[in-house]
């Protein structure tokens, strides 16, 4: 790794990604001592609600043989007395090896890293990045296509806030894959995020409807569309209704076309892909352990940094 | 070279024979004069410097005024004050072609071209409500200058039009 702070796919170039995805391929196979990281402290400092990114750095600090120090609910740390996050992440910064910080503000993981000297990770800044998710969608990818190059990825619904969408299509770029965006045009790519990708002359169309593309994708990555983004219920009913796959759906499908989801879902992807030989969400979501605990040991282990 | 020399003889072709016919804003003795703006964009210069309707400096603002290298032209003198560099990178950013010249006892002691900055730092404001700079957190903005905008350096956020409306001074 040549980077002590991860805040965005974008500054992550090919050759760190496939250095994470071949050493978490390696704990997969092989898992490391638990002591290996026994007298690591892993400090995980989310002011946004978490389940699965919480959890699963949380099990991947304890299966290297360190710990976790929790922070806990925004709502009893001194972020509720007006604690600014630069002042936090200084504090905290004292007290562990590492920092995994989720914040609801864009930007807040970039800021937060230039207070600290220990490796930050960036687990979701509002609506923009989530390169940690990322690592793990490229593992799943290529653990069940079994190689990223020349991949043809669909990637629908909330294309505008969607943080993992954004980290996703930057890395995608760097392996010169062929993307397919499907959303309603007021969810697609922010203007920012399209910009970067046709700097970095990413192959990349954009649609409203996923027939168009349906029968060429080796990958369909399915995001949420949040209700909340929406001033009429009807029209999030309608439009969220739109970009909602089942089993016939992907009937136009390859074979092997492998449906993924950052999760969690709602109703956008219907249980009854769920028996398809298409889903691949449930081992997406567990390859979170192997990949976060390969980026760990990256980054807290002395000779590689 | 004195301070009429340097504004009406500019060096891209107007003849200081026809601009003495054509003075239009007094000589100043001490302070900049801000010349070669593009036709126009005077207000976006004076918005930059913190300059409206409720100052008490002594300001000459010339628009659309005849120029050969810009067809036509503003120029912008403010008495008794030198920009800082900060405040001429930012210029840039609405009059990539101007040029800065300090006046000291009515003589041109210095004389530059506007050069666009690969970043500026505490300047502008991001537009976007949820970057961690609107947040009141120890963090000056930071943007990034593009070839046709400028783009914060923490949320990514680009602004391309109506820039002056995103100054923070």
């Amino acid at each position: 790794m040549t980077h002590d702070h991860v805040i965005s796919a974008k500054s992550l170039s090919r050759a760190d990604i496939e250095t994470v995805l071949d050493r978490a391929a390696e704990i997969d196979r092989s898992p490391p001592d638990r002591d290996r990281h026994a007298d690591d402290l892993l400090a995980l400092c989310f002011f946004e609600p978490s389940t699965r990114t919480h959890m699963s750095f949380e099990t991947a600090i304890k299966r290297l043989g360190g710990d976790a120090l929790d922070m806990g609910p925004v709502e009893s740390s001194s972020a509720t007395k007006g604690e600014s996050l630069a002042d936090t992440v200084r504090v905290v910064e004292g007290y562990a090896d590492a920092l995994v910080l989720r914040h609801p503000s864009e930007g807040a993981a970039q800021m937060a890293s230039e207070f600290v000297d220990i490796p930050l990770i960036n687990a979701g800044d509002g609506a923009g990045q989530h390169p940690t998710q990322t690592l793990l969608d490229l593992y799943t990818m290529r653990e069940a296509a079994g190689d990223l190059a020349d991949l043809t990825v669909g990637i629908m619904g909330d294309l505008k806030y969607g943080r993992t969408v954004h980290s996703l299509a930057y890395a995608l770029t760097k392996f010169d894959a062929r993307q397919h965006f499907v959303s309603p045009e007021s969810l697609s790519l922010p203007r920012s995020v399209r910009y970067d990708l046709h700097e970095s002359g990413a192959r990349l169309k954009e649609h409203t409807d996923l027939d168009a593309v349906i029968e060429e994708l080796d990958v369909l990555y399915v995001t949420r569309i949040q209700r909340e983004r929406f001033p009429d219920e009807n029209e999030y009913r309608q439009i969220a209704g739109e970009y909602r796959i089942d089993a016939a759906t992907l009937e136009d499908a390859r074979e092997e076309c492998v449906v993924m989801h950052p999760l969690p879902r709602v109703d956008e992807i219907a249980p009854d892909v769920d028996a398809t030989q298409h889903a691949h969400y449930f081992e997406q979501a567990h390859n979170a352990v192997p990949v976060r605990m390969a980026l760990l040991d990256l980054l807290l282990s002395e000779d590689d940094r | 070279m004195n301070e009429r020399d340097e504004s009406e003889d500019t060096g891209d072709g107007e003849s200081s024979e026809e601009s003495a016919h054509e003075l239009r804003i007094s000589k100043i003795r001490n302070g900049t004069v801000i010349d070669h703006i593009a036709g126009g964009h005077a207000p976006d210069v004076l918005a930059i410097l913190g300059i409206d309707s409720a100052t008490d400096e002594v300001v000459s603002v010339g628009m659309n005024v005849p120029s050969d290298r810009l067809g036509y032209k503003d120029v912008v003198k403010i008495e008794g004050r030198e920009l800082s560099q900060d405040e001429v990178e930012v210029i840039s950013l609405v009059a990539p072609a101007a040029s800065i010249n300090i006046i000291r006892e009515y003589d041109v002691i210095e004389k530059n071209r506007v050069e666009r900055p690969s970043t500026v730092e505490g300047v502008l404001s991001c537009p976007n409500r949820n970057c961690i700079t609107t947040a009141d957190e120890p963090v000056a903005t930071r943007f990034e200058v593009l070839d046709d905008g400028v783009r914060c350096l923490y949320c990514g956020t680009i602004i391309r039009r109506r820039l002056t409306d995103h100054i923070d001074v």
